[in-house]
């Protein structure tokens, strides 16, 4: 069993969908982050069987934006003083910039050198289309 | 800086006092025939078009403006490589409006986050065509004397139909307006307008596949081609294409204040017999489109400061 050690101040990543965990970190930016962060992969879950989870160690404002549109099971858990004092479900961001790429052959994404922008057109449905050609997001 | 990228960047109110400024232009042209001297309209056509570019540059000559611009990607540095940034951020050096059509969807908008001056979408493949709308309203407008109360059906090829898909979103913001679509199964209205766009409007609206049925209801019939190559195979084609051309027969059925509209090109789905009928309004829309571009020239120039709200973002 592997042990990594509670955090005093910081955020946990919990009920990540296994496998998504470095996609996570990867979007966060959390490789740029000089403090001390934990990826663990593949941990034990009683209610999906396996998660992964990220301990973000003495930040506290992290943009968690995009969290909410790559995995709607993550939970987003703030630690302070070793306690937890807030846990909450990320939200869909209302906008996604070059996080996901337009597929449209017919729009101008695929030929210019733009930002990928979506808009968030469905809540309930989490659908997104792209801000140029408004083709809708297929995942 | 105002731009037109999309049929909805005006709100209804501006838009409304665009329509009031067109008819004004069409009462009294006179008035207007040098709002534009020493004015610079820019054309940028990547791919051909006859009404909307030609209308543009009447529009401005009827404003006393000048036209400069190229009418193919081959003609233009686009052939070189350039994209649609660089070549905006050029122009704007050059004249003192643009009006953009082009083959990729989303580069009028593109080109209206780099541009200098104001941009107007002059159709960006299959996707959108805000001044074929404006023209739109403004002909239902003038042959009703108003746009809400009136029912419309939508006919032909409401899949892929860009126009009718943009006319549909400017319509739910107008009161007791009632949509009757009328296409074959294979070429049905998106669900996608109809779950976003007219279910949440509240406004009434039916499916049906006989034009026939439904004329008498009618006060707008918007006419629009069913494609062959919309078609899976020639069966179904050949067999549906009848249903929806427009013949002297059909529109007896219409009521007499009926108004018949078309985005042209027509091709055979109304017969030239119609061209007669006084309820035939197609090409009236078509000479509408000058006016309406005139009126849109003028505002977005900032010449009739009224019509539109100043520094709003539009995109």
């Amino acid at each position: 069993m592997l042990n990594i050690d509670s955090i005093e101040n910081g955020i946990v990543i919990d009920h990540i969908t296994a496998g998504l965990g470095m996609r996570i970190y990867e979007l966060l930016e959390l490789q740029k982050l000089d403090t001390c962060v934990a990826i663990i992969k593949n941990a034990k879950s009683e209610k999906f069987g396996r998660k992964d989870i990220i301990k973000i160690e003495g930040v506290m404002n992290i943009d968690l934006d995009v969290l909410g549109f790559i995995d709607d099971n993550a939970t987003v858990c703030t630690i302070r003083n070793g306690k937890l004092v807030e846990k909450k479900k990320p939200a869909l961001p209302e906008k996604l910039v070059n996080i996901i790429s337009c597929k449209n052959p017919r729009c101008i994404t695929s030929v210019e050198q733009v930002d990928q922008v979506f808009v968030l057109c469905g809540e309930e449905s989490h659908r997104y289309r792209c801000k140029y050609c408004e083709q809708e997001y297929k995942k | 800086m105002r731009h037109l990228i999309d049929p909805l960047d005006f709100t209804r109110a501006e838009t409304d006092r665009l329509l009031t400024l067109a008819e004004d232009i069409i009462s009294r042209p006179g008035e207007y025939a040098h709002q534009c001297d020493g004015k610079i309209l820019a054309t940028l056509f990547y791919e051909p078009s006859t009404r909307t570019r030609l209308s543009f540059e009447s529009a401005m000559m009827r404003l006393g403006g000048k036209v400069l611009g190229f009418a193919s990607a081959e003609n233009s540095s686009a052939a070189k490589g350039e994209s649609v940034a660089d070549t905006i951020r050029m122009i704007s050096g050059y004249a003192d409006i643009v009006a953009m059509r082009h083959f990729k969807e989303g580069a009028p908008y593109v080109a209206s986050r780099y541009s200098g001056i104001p941009v107007i979408n002059a159709g960006d493949g299959g996707h959108q065509h805000p001044t074929q709308t404006l023209t739109d309203l403004l002909t239902i407008r003038r042959s009703r004397g108003g746009i809400s109360g009136v029912t419309i059906g939508l006919c032909g090829d409401l899949k892929f139909g860009r126009t009718v898909h943009s006319l549909v979103k400017s319509l739910v913001r107008y009161e007791n307006v009632r949509f009757i679509l009328i296409s074959p199964e294979e070429l049905r209205m998106p669900g996608y307008i109809l779950k976003e766009v007219i279910e949440p409007s509240g406004h009434p609206y039916r499916e049906v596949r006989d034009m026939e049925e439904v004329m008498k209801e009618l006060d707008i019939l918007y006419m629009t081609r069913v494609q062959r190559e919309r078609f899976f195979n020639e069966e179904d084609y050949v067999r549906l294409k009848d249903s929806y051309i427009l013949t002297p027969e059909k529109l007896a059925l219409g009521k007499k204040d009926l108004a018949v509209l078309h985005p042209l090109p027509r091709v055979n789905e109304i017969a030239q017999e119609v061209d007669s009928d006084p309820r035939a309004m197609y090409f009236t829309q078509a000479r509408n489109g000058v006016f309406v571009r005139m009126a849109l020239i003028l505002s977005l120039l900032g010449l009739t400061p009224d019509v539109l709200e100043r520094e709003e973002e539009t995109c």
